[in-house]
């Protein structure tokens, strides 16, 4: 295995691995305007990191399961009074208020922070990989498997219950993937970045899609080259890694946006 | 045995009664129309007979297996997502594409199969939802408010298409509407319907109950003897073919 003991290559599998599982999530996180909602889970994992620091256990496991609870938690909350933006500002705050909090309390740690927080995708070793890889693997399954329903349930919770699917399920299978996605995301862009990573390149996509599967995969495409293109730019320019991956990113989505525009417009001058 | 038995069923929403004490059964082949103001739960109602809403009391018995066609009031899709009609089609049971072609030119709009559902007039768009409501060959159709935004030829034709559809298919139709003198003349039932059944049967029983008149007035009757009328008037329909024909192209 003598391509995985090159920092390089092991970078470039971590944010591919990232980029593709992130990719169709991300349409639905477009769709479903859930970009909030991506943000509150991403910043509750930092909780998690501390939490786990703490009680030394895997770092993954921590900002799993707090990724979870932050996004049953709003679910739970949604609909009693307050507005969805409000409150996913409150928890999405909060959560990484406590978290930065918990995280002072560690001794030593203080200098892990910013890894925790921007990624550190050129750590990544090879139990990383395999971590993040399996994570990916598992949210792609979970979205082929459930594609359909999650569709319907997207495009209308009513008419997804008259064929017989329940979408509060199909809700609690996008937050699942959504955990999952966040918890192997945060060596590789950190909290702050990863609902850039879901986002963007769905957004960047959606000029040139006709249909949903299109979509995802042209994200996917763009997600994996974003990736790829972020970790040589930082590499040739001594740059962070996982904020150069998300300005790639945003590149491209201004190019995509810009083309779109462009044809529109001529096309109404035709 | 009935498609649907609903016995005694009430529904809190948010603290607001909106249904009391509702008993109905919907019996295979029958259209009925529930009619009732703004309101009245006539949304609440159907819901609960998908199974959307849980009875706050009471109960919602579909028969087992029972397959439902729901075309919803309105469908808002939002602008980030591409779906063609033909894709919305296989939502959430990929159809073949015979069946799939079939279905849109029994509703009038088989050019449009690759059109984005959002560059779709408004009857272009509840007849695709009609089209893939029945594409899954329910034995329970349920449309609500299914012609808002038709004009009236339009929502006549459309009509037309439930009452046709019933005879090829054989299934029940629920809907709601406004449009009382409309809907009146396909209905086998209507339910009028305020918060709880205010009175029920034929049509013509209904329009000229006390309770009915209470709620509506009495201007109905002659709008009901105008579209039957307008029912055998065959220029209506051509008219509303051209001219989905002309949006189609």
């Amino acid at each position: 295995m003598t391509l995985l003991d090159s920092f390089m290559a092991r970078a470039s599998l971590a944010g591919l691995g990232v980029a593709l599982a992130a990719a169709p999530l991300g349409c639905f996180v477009v769709w479903r305007r859930m970009a909030y909602f991506g943000d509150a889970t991403a910043h509750a994992a930092i909780l998690g990191v501390a939490l786990s620091l703490a009680f030394s256990t895997s770092v993954f496991v921590g900002a799993l399961v707090m990724a979870l609870v932050m996004a049953t938690t709003v679910s739970a909350l949604s609909g009693r009074g307050y507005a969805m933006d409000t409150l996913l500002g409150v928890l999405a705050h909060s959560a990484l208020a406590f978290g930065l909090v918990a995280v002072s309390f560690l001794q030593g740690v203080r200098l892990d922070l910013m890894a925790y927080l921007f990624g550190d995708i050129l750590a990544v070793g090879r139990s990383d990989l395999a971590v993040i890889w399996g994570g990916a693997v598992l949210v792609v399954a979970l979205l082929s498997w459930r594609w359909s329903a999650l569709l319907t349930a997207t495009l209308n919770p009513d008419l997804a219950t008259a064929s017989g699917i329940d979408p509060r399920r199909e809700q609690m299978i996008l937050t699942l993937a959504l955990a999952v996605v966040v918890a192997v995301a945060i060596k590789v862009v950190g909290v702050l970045l990863i609902a850039a990573l879901l986002i963007i390149p769905a957004a960047a996509a959606r000029p040139f899609a006709a249909t949903p599967e299109r979509m995802a995969i042209i994200a996917a495409a763009i997600g994996g080259a974003s990736a790829l293109g972020g970790i040589q730019t930082s590499y040739v320019f001594d740059t962070p890694t996982g904020p150069t991956i998300v300005c790639i990113a945003a590149t491209i989505f201004a190019l995509t946006t810009m083309l779109s525009v462009a044809r529109s417009r001529s096309r109404e001058s035709r | 045995m009935s498609l649907v038995k609903i016995a005694g069923l009430t529904i809190r929403l948010g603290g607001q009664q909106v249904l009391h004490g509702v008993t109905l059964d919907i019996e295979k082949g029958e259209i009925v129309t529930i009619v009732g103001p703004n309101g009245s739960g006539k949304s609440t109602l159907l819901r609960a007979i998908i199974g959307a809403v849980k009875p706050t009391s009471g109960t919602v018995t579909r028969s087992p297996g029972l397959r439902i066609g729901y075309v919803p009031q309105t469908l808002h899709i939002d602008p980030t997502l591409p779906l063609t009609v033909r894709r919305f089609l296989d939502l959430p049971t990929r159809v073949g594409d015979t069946a799939a072609r079939d279905a849109l030119a029994n509703a009038n709009v088989g050019p449009l199969a690759d059109r984005q559902m959002s560059d779709l007039s408004g009857g272009q768009f509840q007849r695709v939802l009609l089209a893939r409501a029945l594409l899954s060959k329910p034995d329970l159709l349920i449309l609500d408010e299914a012609t808002q935004g038709l004009d009236q030829p339009g929502s006549a034709a459309f009509y037309r298409q439930i009452a046709q559809v019933r005879e090829t298919l054989g299934c029940a139709v629920v809907m709601v509407s406004h449009e009382l003198h409309v809907v009146m003349a396909a209905s086998d039932r209507v339910i009028c319907l305020n918060g709880h059944i205010c009175c029920e049967g034929a049509p013509e029983h209904v329009a000229s109950a006390p309770e009915y008149r209470a709620l509506f007035g009495t201007g109905t009757q002659g709008a009901l003897a105008l579209y039957r009328h307008e029912h055998s008037h065959s220029h209506d329909q051509a008219h509303d073919h051209d001219h989905s024909h002309e949006a189609a192209e």
